[in-house]
C-alpha cells in the first residue's frame, strides 16, 4: 500500500524579553539554579501576575509578519496539572482566544516550487522550570529559573507531507522569529523547540490517521530523523496488523528512535478556565498599525526582491536571505562593489567558506561589508585578478587592513601597462626559442594548450600581476606572426 | 445528582488529594449534596447570556520590560521542605 | 489611661498627638488585654509582642516628626491571610503552619508605611473557607457576645478581636461575605470595598475574581480611616484599579437628606429571622428620620447567588490551591515514596475537610464534560445577578438589607451540614459576584446578640456607604455597644 505522511508542528519560541512574562525576574540563560526565580515565579502564596508588554508586542510582530489575524481581545487561561517544574500547579497560557489567529508562511520545496503552510494560531504562555535528574540521594532537583520565561507557541496546520517539508517549515519559522528579533533561535539552549504531530494514512484517504506527538527534538537534523523514524514505525505497525495509539513519544538522538513517554497526566484533563488574576488583553488598531509599520522586510519579500532587482536565481536568493544580517551584508557588498552577481558569488563562496571554517556568525565576521565590497570592486575594475583577490581576502581576514591598502603594501596591483607586459612577453619568447618553434609548427587545435605554457611563464615573471587577458592577446599576436 | 465512587476517585486524583477507603463514601455523599444544591442553576434559562468571568470591565495593563527582582534564593529556600545545591528536591521524577 | 481600648481610632490619633499616651503605652495596653482575654476567644493565631513594641517605638518617633497618617501608632491586627514578612502566615491551615512569609502583602506594607502597629495575626476559617470560623486549624473563635456561639467567618478572628477591644481595628477579606457576616454577628462595622479598590497582592487567594480586602472596625468613621490607608492602585495586581482614592474621612459628615435607599423585597422574605427583620426595620426607620427616601426594589436572581457562588469560588480555589504541593514551602508529608505520594499525602494532611470539599467540587466543575453545565452556567448566572444590581442602581443610591438571615448561631450547630452553612451567606454573596462594595453596621441587638444592617453601594461608591453609615451612627448608639465580659 502507498502511505501518505501528515505532519503538523508545534513550535515553542522563547521571546527575547529581558524580564519574565509575568514577573520582573531576569530571563538570562545559564544563571545558578533558582537565582532568577522570584516570589511570582515560585508561586508563593498571595503573589499575582502582571503581563510584560514587550511579550505582547513581540507576539503581535510575529502575527503581522505572517499576515495572521491579530486577536483584538485575547484571554489568558489556566492549564491545570501537577508537575514539580510547574510551581503554581497550573500554566498560564491562552486557550480559546489566542493573540495570533490564522496565518501562513511559504516554504520552498526541493524542486524549487513554493508551498503555503497554514499557521493555525500562536499564543503566549509561560515556560516551566527544569527537572534535573542527576542523583540527589535518589531525588530529582528542580530549577525554576526558566519558569515564567515568555513563550510563543506557534501551531501549524497539518499541512506537511514529508520530514523535509516539516524541516523547511521549521526553518522558515526560525528565520522569521530571528528576522523579527523576537527569539534568539538557539535550539541547544532550548529557546526554539519543535514538537511534531505525525500520522500516516493510505494515499487518497481523507480522514487523518491517529497521531503521535514527538518531543525532545533539539535540532533540525533530529527533526527530520525523528519524523522519518516515526513514519516507518507507524507504517510497520499498521502493516503488521497493529494500531497507532495517541501518545507522546520522546525522540532519543543517541539511538535514533522514538519511544513512548509515560504521560504527564494519565487522564489529560487540564480544566482550562480564564485566569481570574489577569484581564483580557485588548489591542487597538493604532497599536497593531504601528507594529505593522515597524516590521522589517520579511524573508519572502526579500527573496523575491533579490531575484527581481539583482537577477539572482531562486536558490541564490534563498541562500542570501537566510538571515537578515547576511542579506544586509550582501546588499552592502553589492552596492559598494558595483557588481551584484560578483558580489553574490564572493559572499556565498569565499566569505561563506571562511565563516564556516571558523564557525562564525555573519555578525561576528572580522571583515566588514564595506571592506568586502571594496575587495570585490577591485576585482570588478581589474585592479586584481580573482586569484590575487583570494590572497587579499586572507590578509583582510587576518586584520591587515582593507583591500586597497593590502594591494598597495604588497604590490599586488595588476600590471595593465602594455609596454611592461610586452617586455615580459618578449623576454619569455626570447628565452624559449624551442617552444616558440614547436608552437608555430603545431596545428590550430593544439595551439591553445601550448599557449598556456607561455602565459604561465609571463605571469610567473610578473608575479601574477600581469593582466591575463592582455598577456593572452599579446602572445597570440607575437606567436602568430 | 449523586456522584459515583469512581468519579470521586477521578477528581481526588486530579486534585492530588489522598482519600482513605473509610472516608470515601461520606465524601461522595457530601459532595453529592453540594452538587444537588448547585443543580438549581440548571432550571434557569441563560440562553444568550454572556458569561461573566470577572467583575471588572477593564483591559489588562501592560508592564514595561524591566528586570526588577534580585536574587533571594537563600531566603526563599530557607522555608523549603527540602533543598540542596540551590535546587528544590522531590522524589525521583520518571519521564 | 485605663480606657485607651475604648477609644476610636480618631480619638486615639488625637491622644497620641496630644501626648496623652505613647504608641508604646497603647500597644502595651492592647497586648495586656490580649494576654488576659484572648484565651477565652481564640481570636489571634499569632501575637508578636516584641515586633509590635518595636513598631510602636518607631511610630512614636514618626509621631514626633509629625506623621500624617491617622493610623500612625494605632495598634491593629491583620487577618492571617495577609503575608507578613518574617511572621508566620498560616491562613488558618495546617498546610501553612510552618510558613514564614518572605514578603509583605501590599495591604500590610501600606499599614506599615502609615506607621500602624501590628499586634498579631487573627484567626480565620481555613483559607477563608467557612462562615463560622470553625474550619480553622487553630480551633474555633468564640463570639465575645456569647462564647458558645460562632463569631461568623471567615474573618471571625478579626471581628471578635475588634468587638472585644483586642485591637483598634483589623483587616479582613470578603469572598462571599467574610467581612460583613462576622461584622454583623460580632456587632462591628465591616466594609468590603469594590473589587479592585484594594490590592490583592500578598493576600492568599481563595477565589481571585471575588476576593477583596477591607477594614473591620468599631465604627464607620474608623473604617473610613482604615480604608484610606488600604485603598489605591498597586502595580503588582493586574486587577487593581487605577483610580484616585477619595478622602473617605472628609466625606463622612455630608447630609443624607434625599438619599434614595432601596430595600430588595427578596431579602425580607422567607428565611429571615423575625427578630433580625424587626431590628432592620427599626434601623431603616432611623434612615427615614435622617431624610432618606426608602423604596422597594427587586433583585430577582438573588436566590441563585449561593449556587452560582459554590461553582465559581470552588473552581477558582481548586486552581489557586494547587500550589500547595509540599515542594517549595508549607507542609510536606513524611517519607513520600514517590512524587504522587508526596502530592497526595501532603495535601491530604495539610488541608482540612471543608477546603478539600471545595477543591474537589471545583475540580469537578471544571473537568471535561461538566465545564459548560457548571462553570459556564454559573458565569451566566453571575451576569444575571450583576444586571439585577445595575437596574437597581438606576433607581436608588444605596441598597439596605439584612447582612445575615439570623444572629450568631451555636458552635457546632451547622458544621456538619455544608449547604445549611453556605446559606448563611445568602444576603452577602451576590455583592461579591457583582463586585460591588458592601458594608455591615450594627443595629439594635436582639436577645442580646448583634444584628447587622447591610448597605450596598454602586461601584466605587464606598464614600457614600461610609457617609450614610456614619450619619446613622451619629444619630444612634448601637455601634457603641460592647460585649459584657471583656474587662
Amino acid at each position: 500500500m502507498q502511505w501518505e505522511t501528515v505532519i503538523g508542528l508545534e513550535i515553542h519560541a522563547q521571546l527575547a524579553t529581558k524580564s519574565k512574562i509575568f514577573s520582573g525576574a531576569s530571563t538570562a540563560f545559564g544563571a545558578e539554579p533558582n537565582t532568577q526565580a522570584c516570589v511570582v515565579d515560585l508561586g508563593l502564596p498571595g503573589v499575582l501576575p502582571v503581563l510584560n508588554g514587550e511579550a505582547v508586542t513581540m507576539a503581535v510582530r510575529f502575527g503581522t509578519a505572517i499576515e495572521a489575524e491579530i486577536g483584538r481581545r485575547s484571554v489568558f487561561a489556566r492549564k491545570n496539572y501537577f508537575y514539580p517544574d510547574l510551581p503554581k500547579g497550573y500554566q498560564i497560557s491562552q486557550f480559546e482566544s489566542p493573540i495570533v489567529g490564522r496565518g501562513h508562511v511559504e516554504i520552498l520545496l526541493e524542486d524549487g516550487s513554493a508551498k503555503l503552510i497554514g499557521v493555525t494560531r500562536a499564543h503566549l504562555e509561560e515556560d516551566a522550570g527544569k527537572s534535573l535528574h542527576e542523583d540527589f540521594h535518589g531525588q530529582t532537583g528542580i530549577d525554576l529559573n526558566r519558569a515564567g520565561t515568555p513563550l510563543l507557541e506557534i501551531v501549524s496546520e497539518p499541512d506537511m507531507r514529508s520530514a523535509k517539508e516539516a524541516v523547511a517549515y521549521a526553518r522558515r519559522i526560525h528565520q522569521i522569529v530571528r528576522y523579527l528579533g523576537i527569539c534568539d533561535g538557539n535550539m541547544q539552549e532550548g529557546s526554539f523547540r519543535c514538537d511534531a504531530n505525525v500520522s500516516v494514512r493510505p494515499m487518497g484517504q481523507k480522514a487523518f490517521g491517529t497521531r503521535a506527538e514527538l518531543k525532545n527534538i533539539n535540532s533540525f537534523r533530529f527533526l527530520e530523523r525523528a519524523i522519518n523514524f516515526e513514519v516507518e514505525r507507524q507504517i510497520d505497525l499498521i502493516e503488521s496488523g497493529g494500531k497507532v495509539v495517541l501518545e507522546t513519544r520522546l525522540y532519543d538522538p543517541n539511538r535514533d528512535e522514538t519511544r513512548s513517554m509515560r504521560s504527564k497526566e494519565e487522564a489529560n484533563d487540564y480544566r482550562y478556565f480564564p485566569d481570574p488574576d489577569l484581564l483580557p488583553v485588548e489591542l487597538d488598531e493604532d497599536f497593531i498599525a504601528a507594529i505593522t509599520a515597524g516590521l522589517p522586510e520579511m524573508p519572502d519579500a526579500k527573496r523575491h526582491r533579490f531575484m527581481k532587482d539583482y537577477g539572482l536565481s531562486a536558490a541564490d536568493a534563498e541562500a542570501l536571505t537566510a538571515g537578515r544580517a547576511l542579506a544586509d551584508y550582501y546588499e552592502t557588498v553589492a552596492k559598494t562593489s558595483g557588481d551584484v552577481r560578483l558580489a553574490a558569488n564572493w559572499v556565498m563562496v569565499e566569505l561563506g567558506a571562511a565563516l564556516n571554517r571558523e564557525g562564525l556568525d555573519i555578525l561576528d565576521c572580522p571583515v566588514k561589508a564595506e571592506s568586502f565590497g571594496g575587495l570585490v570592486a577591485r576585482i570588478k575594475d581589474d585592479t586584481i585578478s580573482g586569484k590575487i583577490a583570494k590572497q587579499v581576502f586572507e590578509a583582510m581576514w587576518a586584520g591587515e587592513g582593507d583591500a586597497d591598502a593590502i594591494i598597495e603594501a604588497r604590490g599586488l596591483r595588476q600590471i595593465t601597462d602594455s609596454g611592461a607586459i610586452e617586455a615580459a612577453v618578449d623576454e619569455v619568447l626570447a628565452t624559449n626559442p624551442q617552444q616558440v618553434e614547436n608552437y608555430r609548427a603545431a596545428d590550430e587545435a593544439k595551439r591553445p594548450k601550448m599557449l598556456g605554457f607561455f602565459v604561465g611563464q609571463v605571469m610567473k615573471r610578473s608575479q601574477g600581476k600581469a593582466n591575463p587577458q592582455q598577456v593572452n592577446e599579446l602572445l597570440m599576436a607575437k606567436l602568430g606572426g | 445528582m449523586s456522584l459515583e465512587r469512581q468519579e470521586v476517585e477521578k477528581i481526588t486524583h486530579l486534585a492530588r488529594i489522598a482519600v482513605g477507603e473509610a472516608e470515601m463514601d461520606a465524601l461522595a455523599r457530601s459532595l453529592s449534596g453540594i452538587l444537588d444544591f448547585v443543580e438549581q442553576m440548571s432550571a434557569v434559562d441563560t440562553q444568550g447570556v454572556e458569561p461573566m468571568a470577572h467583575p471588572l470591565h477593564m483591559a489588562q495593563r501592560l508592564r514595561p520590560d524591566q528586570v526588577t527582582e534580585q536574587d533571594q534564593r537563600e531566603r526563599f529556600q530557607s522555608i523549603a521542605p527540602e533543598a540542596e545545591a540551590g535546587l528544590y528536591l522531590v522524589p525521583k521524577v520518571i519521564e | 489611661m485605663t480606657n485607651m481600648h475604648e477609644k476610636s481610632i480618631s480619638e486615639l490619633a488625637a491622644g497620641l498627638r496630644n501626648g496623652d499616651y505613647s504608641s508604646v503605652e497603647l500597644t502595651r495596653a492592647y497586648l495586656a488585654r490580649i494576654e488576659r482575654l484572648d484565651s477565652g476567644l481564640n481570636s489571634y493565631i499569632t501575637v508578636d509582642a516584641e515586633r509590635a513594641l518595636s513598631q510602636a517605638g518607631a511610630a512614636d518617633r514618626m509621631l514626633r516628626d509629625g506623621a500624617a497618617s491617622p493610623l500612625a501608632g494605632i495598634p491593629i491586627a491583620h487577618k492571617d491571610i495577609f503575608c507578613t514578612q518574617g511572621v508566620r502566615t498560616s491562613c488558618g491551615s495546617r498546610m501553612l503552619d510552618n510558613f514564614i512569609s518572605p514578603y509583605d502583602a501590599t495591604v500590610v506594607t501600606r499599614f506599615k508605611e502609615a506607621g500602624a502597629v501590628m499586634l498579631g495575626k487573627t484567626n480565620m476559617d481555613e483559607f477563608a473557607m467557612g462562615s463560622s470560623n470553625e474550619t480553622s486549624f487553630y480551633g474555633p473563635v468564640r463570639n465575645p457576645w456569647d462564647r458558645a456561639r460562632v463569631p461568623g467567618g471567615s474573618s471571625g478572628g478579626s471581628a471578635a478581636a475588634v468587638a472585644a477591644r483586642l485591637c483598634a481595628g483589623a483587616t479582613g477579606t470578603d469572598t462571599g461575605g467574610s467581612i460583613r457576616q462576622p461584622a454583623a454577628l460580632c456587632g462591628i462595622s465591616g466594609l468590603k470595598p469594590t473589587y479592585g479598590r484594594v490590592s490583592r497582592y500578598g493576600m492568599i487567594a481563595f477565589a481571585s475574581s471575588l476576593d477583596q480586602a477591607g477594614p473591620m472596625a468599631r465604627s464607620a468613621e474608623d473604617a473610613a480611616l482604615m480604608l484610606g490607608v488600604m485603598a489605591g492602585f498597586d502595580p503588582r495586581d493586574s486587577t487593581s484599579v487605577h483610580q484616585p482614592v477619595p478622602d473617605y474621612g472628609a466625606g463622612l459628615d455630608g447630609d443624607i437628606g434625599g438619599l434614595r435607599i432601596g430595600l430588595p423585597r427578596e431579602f425580607f422574605a422567607e428565611g429571615l429571622d423575625a427578630k433580625v427583620a424587626a431590628s432592620i426595620e427599626a434601623a431603616i426607620g432611623e434612615f427615614r428620620k435622617l431624610g432618606a427616601e426608602v423604596v422597594e426594589i427587586s433583585l430577582p436572581n438573588n436566590h441563585l447567588s449561593v449556587p452560582a457562588y459554590y461553582v465559581v469560588a470552588p473552581a477558582e480555589c481548586s486552581s489557586n490551591l494547587a500550589r500547595f504541593d509540599g515542594v517549595r514551602f508549607g507542609h510536606r508529608c513524611q517519607g513520600p515514596k514517590d512524587l504522587e505520594d508526596l502530592y497526595k499525602r501532603s495535601r491530604a494532611e495539610g488541608f482540612g475537610m471543608e477546603v478539600k470539599r471545595r477543591i474537589l467540587i471545583g475540580t469537578y466543575a471544571l473537568s471535561a464534560g461538566y465545564f459548560d453545565a457548571y462553570y459556564l452556567k454559573a458565569q451566566q448566572i453571575r451576569q444575571l445577578i450583576a444586571s439585577d444590581f445595575r437596574r437597581a442602581f438606576e433607581q436608588v443610591d444605596l441598597i439596605a438589607a439584612p447582612a445575615t438571615p439570623g444572629m450568631a448561631f451555636a458552635i457546632g450547630e451547622k458544621i456538619d451540614d455544608p449547604v445549611t452553612m453556605y446559606l448563611s451567606d445568602i444576603y452577602t454573596i451576590a455583592v461579591n459576584l457583582a463586585g460591588l462594595p458592601g458594608m455591615s453596621i450594627p443595629v439594635g441587638p436582639a436577645n442580646g446578640l448583634p444584628v447587622g444592617l447591610q448597605l450596598i453601594g454602586n461601584y466605587f461608591d464606598e464614600g457614600r456607604l461610609l457617609n450614610a453609615a456614619h450619619r446613622f451612627q451619629q444619630a444612634t448608639d448601637w455601634h457603641l455597644a460592647a460585649p459584657a465580659d471583656i474587662d
